[in-house]
């Protein structure tokens, strides 16, 4: 990995060589390594190292960008002028903004030093372990194990310079027998953090209480959701908050900030600094990322904005602009879910009749506007009813307003770091939702 | 030098005790054009180069990759491999296997007309403004988007068992949508097809072929004209799919499940498993008489995203049957799992998304072949119908047996003709009921080799590209509507 000096090197290089009237390097680079394993057995394992130099450019209120993985000069160099080159073939962008001059970033902690030195040896043992705990319960095991170590740096020819530095560690679990499966997953900045025999356990657990799963009628249900299930639903707003999706109209926001579309138990906000978050404290022009609240007692209060979308609506960024140039703007990035004190156990004895859904798979929108989505159940899901969980059901595909759903909210747990599949990692807390509407059912 | 290069990490993998090595050297450049309401949206070139080896030691996979291709950190990626696959032996239950290959010497690269990196940026841009300004013309376009990019990708792969072969390959693409806002509701409409429009192994004529401008007028109309079309309706209908929409249905409720990996569970932690399980080989019904699918990777079935010489364990391209007569007769199949169905050869399908990841088994071109029916003769045979176009949303259950799809637009077709425009409309079903209520399809003159360039599998994460031949095709007692009924 290059670090801050080499990424300071390769940057001050590009800078130097540039012919452009303003230049900005984006750099990351990093190691990353993986292992999955399935069948009770390790069958891929896989390293990667690498690193991308991409070069924006700006001539004559006009912008463009190259990316190349070669670094020797010349070939810095070329990229550069490739972009001054891409530039100067299109139309003046009258709303182009001069690049932006030093700034003063936030320091956040990212680094964990024993998951920079996790060996394949060392994935392996916790395999290991794994494996035997699942064949110890007649399971069969598939997951993965990961780990990376990765800088980025922002730097232009006004004097600007970020640096961000991470590792994340990740360990997801799927327990099966011949009926049914249990899953569990976790992705932290430290491998430490992420209690891989606990994963381990309550996805054994889960694959056991899932056998022989009974078919369940469609229809309205309350339902206990885990919060890797609320994530990758609630997942599909994040880019409803940007100002610019705002002002291309297709947000479902559009014509309903400042009202009340959300229960009042729903409030979230953007956040890099909360201890659970992890990314950089700044974002793709270089700004500083602000703390945003973005839904205060279902209310929408906010949005985020980049540079340009800033401007245009008379407001400060918000330090979550994509690298230019891009037409989408910008985007939050580390939404964090107010939580409430209901555990799922509480969700569960005090509910009548329900379903108790650990994950959800394959989610799509069906409509932007009423936030439809759709998808399917997936690796435990159950009846409950009188309180207790009274066995295992086929999985459900659920057609669900997120909007309706987001006014249905009964109980919240405590806001987690959770991991899905369909969102990137959030702060969320496990919910329990009235009338959440289930379609059809699948056969198993 | 790539031939350098990978012999530099063959060598050093078989010092260090691999019983197989491959290595594949590849340099990828790529260019994003995009258009928003008048104004650029990305343009951006890019260029990769890097090396990633794959070994078997110990009776274990390993794999590293870099992209720093010096003699020294190429020999330390090989050595890294080797002792990334000495960890793999530690938790497995018996030796990896391979089924045999021949020893191939090779070049081969994707036919094309006119290299889109010759032609001007200039030419380009201006098309897809052109396009931008027949969409904005359509009062009630509120979002007009444009976009086009093209990919060469080179690559040499060389093998322990002495096979080089090297590869050129040109991808390009391009499509336009307009979206319309009103009312609470946002409409959408997208040619040639959605997320992206058109991709194929081919150059710059594609492009052209397109007639995007042609197309732009239209498009935006209909997106405007969805606001005041009529619900569509649910219940069991009829079903009528225009070719994109069913190449989707076939990438999703076939061209997944006959992944043999995912049959295996290689996948089931993350992207699943599948419904058809070995037993169901050669006895399994899998749709109408009519039905017959082929994985056909040959440039002879067209130039399809799956389509290449070689994939990237050095296996030549071949055609699969998949559905014959109904029947499920094939699976999709690598080296390492060919064996466990009893092949005497792998069927050639894995493909890796660059130098930084290891090859999987993909689809390749997934393609239902043509029927009999002239379009026109399917709709005067069908008295009472839905008739979709456009994918809008999909989604299918972890073993591919239970779907919903939505599309963009609907049409009712009453006594043979195409009537009343329908919004919002959505199907769904079980794989093996829908594919055997399909009564009619298409002949050649309506079927398209539709790429699919998003495909996502794997951990990390790989997008490939995948081809779908189809024609509309006819399907009875489908459940429609589903999706927004309350």
């Amino acid at each position: 990995m290059l670090g801050e000096a080499g990424c300071r090197e390769i940057a001050e290089s590009v800078l130097a060589a540039s012919p452009a009237e303003e230049t900005e390097v984006f750099i990351e680079s990093g190691r990353s390594a993986l292992t999955r394993f399935a069948n009770n057995v390790i069958h891929q394992n896989v390293a990667e190292e690498g690193l991308q130099v991409s070069v924006r450019v700006v001539t004559e209120g006009r912008t463009a960008r190259a990316t190349t993985n070669k670094t020797d000069k010349e070939s810095l160099q070329r990229a550069a002028e490739q972009a001054l080159a891409i530039a100067r073939w299109q139309p003046e962008d009258p709303d182009l903004l001069p690049m932006l001059g030093p700034q003063r970033y936030t320091p956040v902690a990212r680094v964990d030093a024993k998951t920079t030195e996790l060996t394949p040896q060392d994935r392996a043992l916790a395999i290991r372990m794994v494996v035997d705990r699942a064949e110890r319960s007649g399971l069969t095991a598939a997951g993965v194990y990961s780990s990376s170590h990765g800088c980025q740096a922002l730097a232009n020819s006004r004097g600007l310079f970020a640096y961000h530095e991470e590792t994340r560690a990740e360990f997801s679990l799927t327990c099966m027998n011949d009926g049914g499966s249990g899953w569990a997953k976790a992705n932290f900045v430290s491998a430490g953090q992420l209690a891989i025999e606990e994963l381990a356990e309550r996805a054994c657990q889960k694959a056991l209480a899932n056998r022989e799963p009974r078919e369940l009628p469609p229809g309205r249900y309350t339902v206990i959701l885990e919060p890797a299930a609320v994530l990758d639903l609630v997942g599909f707003l994040f880019y409803d908050f940007a100002a610019t999706a705002v002002t291309d109209q297709r947000s479902c926001f559009t014509g309903r900030i400042g009202q009340r579309i959300f229960g009042e138990n729903i409030s979230l906000w953007d956040d890099v600094y909360h201890p659970l978050q992890t990314g950089s404290a700044w974002d793709g022009e270089g700004v500083p990322r602000q703390k945003v609240t973005l839904v205060e007692r279902g209310v929408v209060r906010n949005l985020v904005y980049g540079r340009v979308a800033a401007k245009k609506a008379g407001r400060e960024p918000t330090g979550h602009g994509m690298l230019l140039p891009n037409e989408y703007g910008e985007a939050p990035l580390n939404l964090v879910f107010a939580g409430g004190e209901t555990s799922l156990e509480e969700m569960v004895r005090t509910t009548e009749r329900g379903v108790h859904v650990t994950r959800l798979w394959y989610i799509r929108e069906v409509d932007p506007y009423e936030k439809i989505l759709t998808g399917m159940t997936r690796d435990g899901t159950f009846l409950v009813v009188d309180g207790r969980i009274q066995h295992a059901v086929r999985n459900l595909r659920f057609n669900q307003s997120l909007i309706e759903m987001l006014n249905h909210v009964v109980q919240l747990g405590p806001a987690v770091r959770a991991a899905g599949e369909e969102s990137f990692e959030m702060v969320v807390p496990a919910m329990k939702v009235s009338d959440f509407n289930f379609t059809e059912v699948t056969k198993y | 030098m790539m031939r350098e290069w990978a012999g530099w990490a063959l060598d050093t993998a078989q010092v260090r005790g691999a019983t197989y090595a491959d290595v594949r050297v590849v340099d990828t450049r790529a260019r994003g054009l995009s258009t928003k309401n008048g104004k650029v949206g990305t343009v951006a070139e890019s260029e990769s180069l890097g090396l990633g080896v794959r070994v078997i030691a110990d009776g274990a996979w390993g794999f590293a990759s870099t992209d720093r291709l010096t003699r020294e950190q190429i020999e330390a990626t090989a050595a890294e491999a080797v002792a990334i696959a000495r960890a793999s032996a530690r938790v497995k239950k018996a030796d990896v296997v391979l089924a045999p290959e021949q020893q191939i010497t090779a070049v081969w690269q994707t036919p094309y007309e006119k290299n889109p990196f010759e032609v001007s940026l200039d030419a380009q841009m201006n098309l897809l403004f052109a396009v931008d300004k027949e969409l904005r013309g359509v009062v009630g376009v509120t979002l007009a988007e444009t976009n086009m990019s093209f990919t060469r990708l080179e690559q040499f792969f060389a093998s322990s068992e002495g096979s080089e072969i090297r590869q050129v390959k040109m991808i390009s693409g391009a499509g336009l949508a307009a979206t319309s806002f009103a009312n609470n509701e946002i409409q959408k409409r997208s040619y040639p097809n959605s997320f992206g429009g058109q991709f194929a192994a081919a150059g710059y004529e594609l492009i052209e072929r397109l007639q995007l401008v042609e197309h732009a007028r239209r498009v935006g109309e209909e997106a405007v004209a969805l606001h005041k079309a009529d619900q569509c309706p649910s219940g069991r209908r009829t079903l009528i799919l225009d070719s994109s929409q069913l190449a989707l249905q076939i990438h999703e409720s076939i061209g997944h499940p006959i992944e043999l990996d995912r049959v295996l569970g290689m996948e089931a932690n993350f992207a699943g498993m599948s419904f058809l399980t070995l037993d169901k080989l050669g006895t399994l019904r899998y749709g109408a008489d009519i039905v017959n699918v082929v994985a056909d990777a040959r440039l002879e079935h067209g130039p399809g995203l799956g389509t290449f010489g070689y994939d990237d364990e050095g296996v030549p391209a071949q055609c699969i049957d998949i559905i014959k007569d109904g029947r499920f007769v094939g699976y999709l199949s690598s080296r390492e799992t060919a064996p466990a169905i009893g092949l005497r050869r792998s069927g050639g399908t894995m493909r890796a998304e660059s130098w930084n990841r290891i090859p999987l088994i993909r689809m390749t071109n997934v393609s239902l072949l043509p029927g009999t029916w002239t379009l026109a003769d399917l709709l005067a045979d069908t008295d009472d119908a839905i008739y979709c176009e456009t994918n809008r949303s999909w989604s299918i259950d972890d073993r591919r047996y239970h779907f919903q799809f939505g599309t963009e637009i609907a049409w009712e077709i009453k006594g043979g003709k195409k009537t009343r425009m329908l919004k919002n409309p959505s199907y769904s079903g079980i794989t093996t009921e829908f594919w055997g209520s399909c009564d009619a399809i298409c002949d050649r003159s309506h079927w398209t080799l539709w790429g699919t360039p998003n495909c996502g599998k794997g951990q990390p994460m790989q997008t490939m590209g995948t081809g779908h031949g189809a024609a509309p095709a006819r399907f009875r007692n489908v459940l429609v509507g589903v999706a927004y009924a309350r």
